[in-house]
Formats: structure tokens, C-alpha cells, sequence
């Protein structure tokens, strides 16, 4: 967890501005503790995102806001499919073994 | 200073071709070579710098990986600090769609594999054999303030631009501890209980108050006056200032005990504020002050060091 000053430390070429749009655009959503912000680990990853994929990808602020939600709703459904899978792995065996056996490309032996 | 790309250093485009960066070198090499500048370390150090560029780029495979950020302009591996752990983690759920996971979207993927999804899961329970999946618990975290920390507070956690939930800190929570609200974390399905929020509280450090267990501790400057005569002083605490009495005679390290100012316990009772005096120079160290003290000490001999000769 680390405060507004040291993230524009630790990524120079973000500047003060930069951040302050992004967390206005809810880009990022840091914790808002009295007159600053806080960042959690989430937070500064999530900066570390944006740096990238707006540097290697070339990807502008238009765009941003849709490819950040492709990436959530993405994530979001991982999510949803972890969540499924932990249901399935709590079901006694023979029925994981009957799921198993129903899912398109079962029997094809991959190992 | 930021650090040179090989490009850069070699004083080609990016998209250069091996040609072209083999001539570049070649070029500085010569010019940067050892043997031809003894005694000069910053062309020997620009020479190395070069060489390493040539090396990197010269080789397509590395150059390759290089351009697609998968080594560092040394040749080292780049460490990747990946999002996706985060979004994945406990702290991810900020940053989904909904802040919180639609139930109703899971119940769409569950309706993909043949109404097992809200429908399947109503008409099953009159039947008796309903998928019903209880919810996750969700883990957020919380900073409070010290103050906060140790006598309570109502703070209140976003967890999306549009949902919050209210926390109520108990008085004397600790760092890293971890409060549970029942029933505020995920929702479960086909009517099967919600999930629990998970808060883990971090305590911000405090400029003046410490923590030692149920106690807190507080350094309080004081004036050589207030430290020989006594004085009546205001002293700050976690639940506002109160009044202190400095006893006559105090020194550096003269604990006073304010009881019951500390962290609150459990059962109403609460620890102590321990003041450890300091007796502080500062602006009283006046001229009148020090022609005070050069006749002072001579009717007054002591050595505060005795006992520490060795």
C-alpha cells in the first residue's frame, strides 16, 4: 500500500496529471483516506497496466475505458468459471468423472 | 538518469537493419577502443556499453525478445509484474464489472450447460435435488488511522464506484486484524447463503502515539523550567487533550502514567498512556540562561557520567 507521491516515484514517466484523470475516470480505483489516496497492491498493478498496454500497444485514452473493460469483464468471468470448477471439484468423483466425461473432447487422452 | 536503449547507444533507429548496426558498431569501436584511449575509464566504460548494445543486437533472437520487453538492455531477464494474480486476487473484485459478482451472470453460464441456472435451480428445489452453491467471501482491505485504531470508528468501504459498505472499527483493533460482516459477501445461488466480507485493518502510524499493547506511548517535549519547577501541562490522547502535572525534579525519561487513556479493552476497561518526558533546550537556551549556568555548576558539582568510566 503505497501513497499518490511514491507511485509517480516509482513510474516516472506517469505524471501528476496523468493520475489524478485516471483515477477520476475511475480507471483506478485507489482507497480515499482523509485529503490523499491510497494505493493497494491491486491498485499499482493495475497502474502498471495501463502504462503498459497505453506504451506497447499503442492503445489512446479513447480507447482505454473499453479496453479496460474487455480486461474486467474477462476477468470476470474467470472468475465466475474458478468459482464453477471449485463446485465441480466438491462433487463426489463419480460425478466429477460423469462432468468430465460429458465435456466435448473427453476420452481424447492429451498427457 | 534513464537508462540507454541498445539503439541508443549504438546511435541507430530501432528499425535498423543488421547492416546498418554492424557498421554502427564497428564505428564506435574503433573510435572507443582501449588500446587506442589508455588511461580514458569513460571510453573504456562507453566501449563496454557498446559492446553489450552490438551483442544484444546482433543476435536476432535476443534483439527479438528485446523489442517485445522480454529482457532488459543487459541481456536479463525482465521481471514481469503481471496483472493478472491481482485481478484474479482478493483485492480484484474493485474492478469488476459490477464491483461485486452478478449472481445472475453465473447464472447465465449455468444456464449454457442446460438450466442448472435461477430456473433449474427453483424447479429443482421442489424437487428436492436444487444446485444451490453457497457465496464466496470476499477480502478487502482497510486503513484506518491510529487514532481510529484505538478508540473506534465508523468508516465506510467502497467497493465499486456505486456500492459501499459501512464498518464499524472496534476501539482497540490492531494491525492486520480481520473483522467478518456476515452475510455482506458474495450472494449464493439457487438459495443458498451469502458469503461474508472479509476486512483486513491496517493501522497508519501515528507521528507521536505508539502502540505497546493495551498501552500507548507518547514522547512529550518539555521545557527545562517545566522539568525543575514542575508544571501543569496539556497533553494530547487518542480521545483529545487532557491535563498532566509534571512533577518538580522530572528528567529525560520520567514516565508519567495517565490511566485508562490507553487502548480500550474489552469489558469497557482500557490500558494506559505512558508520557516519557524530554526535556527539550530549544528557545530557552537564551543568553540569560547561559550566564546563569557558567557560575551555576561551580557551586553545584556533579557528574552524571560517573559510574560509566570504564
Amino acid at each position: 500500500m503505497i501513497g499518490f507521491d511514491e507511485v509517480l516515484v516509482r513510474y516516472r514517466s506517469l505524471e501528476r496529471r496523468e493520475l489524478i484523470r485516471w483515477v477520476e475516470e475511475r480507471w483506478v480505483l485507489p482507497e480515499r483516506q482523509a485529503e490523499t489516496w491510497v494505493f493497494h497492491e491491486v491498485d499499482v498493478a493495475r497502474i502498471e497496466l495501463i502504462i503498459e498496454i497505453r506504451r506497447d500497444f499503442a492503445v489512446d485514452d479513447e480507447a482505454m475505458p473499453l479496453v479496460l473493460s474487455l480486461l474486467d469483464q474477462v476477468y470476470s468471468l474467470r472468475r465466475q468459471m474458478r468459482r464453477l470448477c471449485d463446485a465441480v471439484a466438491a462433487q463426489p468423483e463419480d460425478i466429477q468423472a460423469a462432468i468430465r466425461q460429458a465435456l466435448p473432447g473427453a476420452g481424447t487422452d492429451r498427457s | 538518469m534513464a537508462t540507454q536503449t541498445p539503439y541508443e547507444v549504438l546511435g541507430v533507429k530501432p528499425d535498423a537493419s543488421p547492416d546498418e548496426i554492424r557498421k554502427a558498431y564497428r564505428k564506435l569501436a574503433k573510435e572507443l577502443h582501449p588500446d587506442i584511449n589508455p588511461g580514458k575509464p569513460e571510453a573504456e566504460a562507453r566501449f563496454k556499453q557498446v559492446t553489450a548494445a552490438h551483442d544484444l543486437l546482433s543476435d536476432a533472437d535476443k534483439r527479438a525478445r528485446y523489442d517485445r520487453g522480454e529482457i532488459d538492455e543487459m541481456g536479463a531477464e525482465r521481471p514481469r509484474y503481471s496483472y493478472r494474480p491481482h485481478a484474479e486476487g482478493a483485492q480484484g473484485w474493485k474492478y469488476q464489472p459490477n464491483g461485486e459478482m452478478n449472481p445472475e451472470d453465473l447464472e447465465d453460464i449455468l444456464s449454457m450447460f442446460g438450466g442448472m441456472g435461477a430456473a433449474g435451480a427453483r424447479r429443482g428445489r421442489s424437487q428436492g435435488q436444487g444446485f444451490a452453491m453457497p457465496g464466496g467471501d470476499r477480502l478487502y482491505t482497510l486503513t484506518v488511522d491510529f487514532v481510529e485504531a484505538a478508540a473506534g470508528a465508523k468508516k465506510r468501504l467502497s467497493l465499486s464506484p456505486d456500492t459501499w459498505l459501512d464498518v464499524t472499527i472496534p476501539p482497540g483493533i490492531d494491525e492486520g486484524q480481520v473483522l467478518r460482516l456476515k452475510g455482506k459477501g458474495g450472494e449464493g445461488v439457487g438459495g443458498a447463503p451469502p458469503g461474508d466480507a472479509l476486512i483486513e485493518v491496517h493501522v497508519a502510524p501515528h507521528p507521536h502515539f505508539r502502540r505497546d499493547g493495551d498501552n500507548i506511548l507518547l514522547d512529550l517535549p518539555v521545557t527545562v523550567a517545566e522539568a525543575v519547577l514542575g508544571a501543569r501541562v496539556t497533553v494530547p490522547t487518542v480521545t483529545g487533550p487532557v491535563a498532566m502535572t509534571i512533577p518538580k525534579g522530572s528528567d529525560t525519561g520520567t514516565q508519567l502514567r495517565l490511566r485508562g487513556k490507553g487502548i480500550q479493552r474489552r469489558g469497557g476497561t482500557a490500558g494506559d498512556q505512558i508520557v516519557a518526558l524530554k526535556v527539550v533546550i530549544g528557545d530557552s537556551g537564551d543568553s540569560e540562561l547561559s550566564a546563569f549556568l557558567e557560575t551555576w555548576p561551580e557551586k553545584h558539582k556533579t557528574d552524571p557520567r560517573r559510574g560509566m568510566n570504564s
